[in-house]
């Protein structure tokens, strides 16, 4: 099974929702993986302090061109829809951040002057945190596309687990790949006008893939704003956790918040809704 | 002209409740929100729409079912998944590379434009404001963070623009930051605000950008704020404002105001120290 949580708005607490829904699953006595998506800025480990047992780069197929084969007709150039090739003065000119790895140009270069190389952008690494498989993806420095790691990642997930997918914030590419055979979406919101906003924003994505989804309030006060919003659009709200300056002090040091009784059956309450339905 | 931005790393540290005010403060000026997968500065900011334009930032393969012959060649050479076993174009996974178009044996795949979102313009006092809607799962988030920069410039000379920058560090901020004199990297002081300022501080670098920091609610973890300042001079990077944890920040958007209005908040105290700094040092 997988659940994904995703939120639009960044900020709003998927990280601390997966991890601590992950450990508790795992402590329940669930085979459960955790999987950072957010390749950009993953910070799931900070909490789950995993044992890593495995680094891997994520390569991606970019060009390469045999110059001695290269007859400068400019027809790769020409055709790459991302202007990732320019011919200058007969010569190619490669520019591999903006390259897809599509292939189009080795395909369909007449001289046949195109072979494709790796190139690395990223790696996955993962470990283990007790019985808690963990996975985490990041995007190196410098690097534009995220989405090539986001695919291996989905690779890792098993169908005999329950996969714990901490997706990245907004609604782009990254979003969608990440909560693609997503069996459930959690969406982690706040109680601000920011936070209704995005959220929004969030059920439209899950809304146009038909996943199954509710709402989780965080940082939740008197503000009846999002409930509001739910009701009116019966969307399910799965749970509350309350606005609490001793939670923001514990998540600020990177510490899980499930040690404390009260917060540990908000997340058994969410596990009976998703997970404990037959 | 010159050109700020502020960004984070990660998200929800207060983006959007700096550049708000920024916005305010400043004099001539363009803003832009350039976090285009979720904004959220038209809330805040008072504006005017004059202007809303679609844009359209790729292509999008359609498969003419008539002409054709399932012969897979197109399925086989498509690296998205994009083609499926009833050979229908999945919106979602398509990049538009126009690989299916060249392979296609009967000419029965033509290339379309995909919209990417649309680009609205607004009137503001002392300027203008663009912000951008994307369609969920579009690919091309930075093409349309780069052109709601230009058309800024189209239609208003300012001293100063304000970009209101989107999380992570990937092609939505690497178009944002990208020809920027300054950026305001804003963080909180929590372990994830930390490693994740360090990442966009890496990449601002990478572009030679200089960087100025903002710790935000810096009252909830004493000790990281000073695990944050001690961070930021091993690299000699400015801590140009502490920003107390201030219930005034959350009404201030629910009023849609920015938190600088409200003259008795000790946030808005700090932000405009802040202000007057990078005024000083952007010489604006």
């Amino acid at each position: 099974m997988n659940i994904s949580v995703l939120s639009g708005k960044g900020g709003t607490g998927k990280t601390t929702i997966s991890t601590n829904l992950a450990v508790r699953l795992t402590t329940k006595g669930y085979k459960t993986q955790y999987l950072d998506f957010d390749v950009e800025e993953p910070n799931g480990f900070i909490f789950l302090k995993p044992q890593i047992k495995n680094r891997e780069d994520v390569a991606v197929k970019v060009p390469q061109i045999d110059e001695d084969l290269c007859n400068g007709c400019g027809l790769c150039a020409k055709k790459c829809n991302f202007n990732a090739i320019s011919v200058v003065k007969g010569k190619v000119v490669l520019f591999e951040k903006l390259c897809h790895s599509c292939g189009l140009c080795s395909i369909i270069c007449p001289q046949k002057a195109v072979t494709e190389t790796d190139r690395v952008i990223g790696k996955i690494e993962k470990g283990f945190n007790g019985k808690l498989i963990t996975y985490r993806g990041i995007l190196n420095i410098g690097e534009p596309m995220g989405v090539p790691i986001i695919e291996k990642l989905q690779e890792q997930t098993k169908s005999d687990y329950i996969n714990i997918i901490d997706s990245p914030p907004g609604s782009s590419c990254n979003v969608v790949h990440s909560i693609e055979g997503s069996d459930y979406s959690i969406l982690v919101t706040e109680p601000t006008k920011f936070g209704l906003h995005d959220l929004k924003i969030a059920v439209k994505v899950v809304e146009k893939f038909n996943i199954p989804y509710g709402v989780v309030i965080n940082k939740s006060q008197q503000d009846n704003i999002i409930e509001d919003f739910c009701n009116k659009n019966n969307i399910k709200i799965i749970a509350k956790i309350p606005f609490d300056r001793k939670i923001a002090h514990k998540y600020s040091k990177g510490d899980l918040l499930i040690n404390d009784e009260k917060i540990a059956s908000i997340f058994d309450s969410i596990i009976s809704e998703v997970v404990e339905v037959d | 002209m010159k050109t700020l931005v502020v960004i984070s790393g990660k998200g929800g540290t207060g983006k959007t409740t700096i550049s708000s005010s920024f916005a305010y403060l400043a004099k001539n000026k363009n803003i832009a929100d350039c976090d285009v997968e979720a904004p959220n500065l038209n809330l805040i900011l008072n504006n005017k729409l004059i202007k809303k334009e679609q844009y359209i930032g790729g292509k999008i393969a359609n498969i003419n079912k008539v002409k054709c012959i399932k012969c897979g060649i197109c399925k086989d050479k498509c690296r998205f998944g994009a083609i499926n076993s009833n050979y229908e174009i999945e919106e979602a996974k398509c990049e538009g590379c126009g690989v299916c178009f060249n392979v296609c044996p009967n000419n029965a795949i033509e290339m379309m434009d995909d919209e990417t979102g649309n680009i609205l313009l607004s009137d503001i006092s002392g300027g203008k404001f663009a912000y951008g809607k994307l369609n969920i799962g579009a690919d091309g988030a930075g093409k349309v963070v780069t052109e709601i920069r230009e058309s800024l410039k189209k239609y208003h000379n300012a001293d100063l623009t304000i970009i209101d920058g989107s999380p992570g560090i990937g092609c939505v901020v690497m178009a944002s930051i990208t020809g920027c004199d300054a950026a305001v990297v804003v963080t909180e002081p929590t372990q994830s605000g930390l490693d994740d300022m360090k990442r966009v501080i890496s990449l601002l670098e990478f572009f030679d950008i200089k960087a100025y920091v903002i710790i935000n609610k810096y009252d909830i973890n004493i000790n990281k704020s000073e695990e944050i300042k001690k961070s930021c001079k091993e690299n000699e990077i400015e801590v140009i404002s502490e920003i107390p944890f201030d219930n005034y920040v959350n009404k201030a958007i629910k009023e849609n105001k920015p938190v600088i209005l409200f003259e008795e908040s000790l946030a808005a105290e700090e932000i405009k120290k802040a202000w007057n700094y990078v005024k000083e040092e952007l010489k604006i």
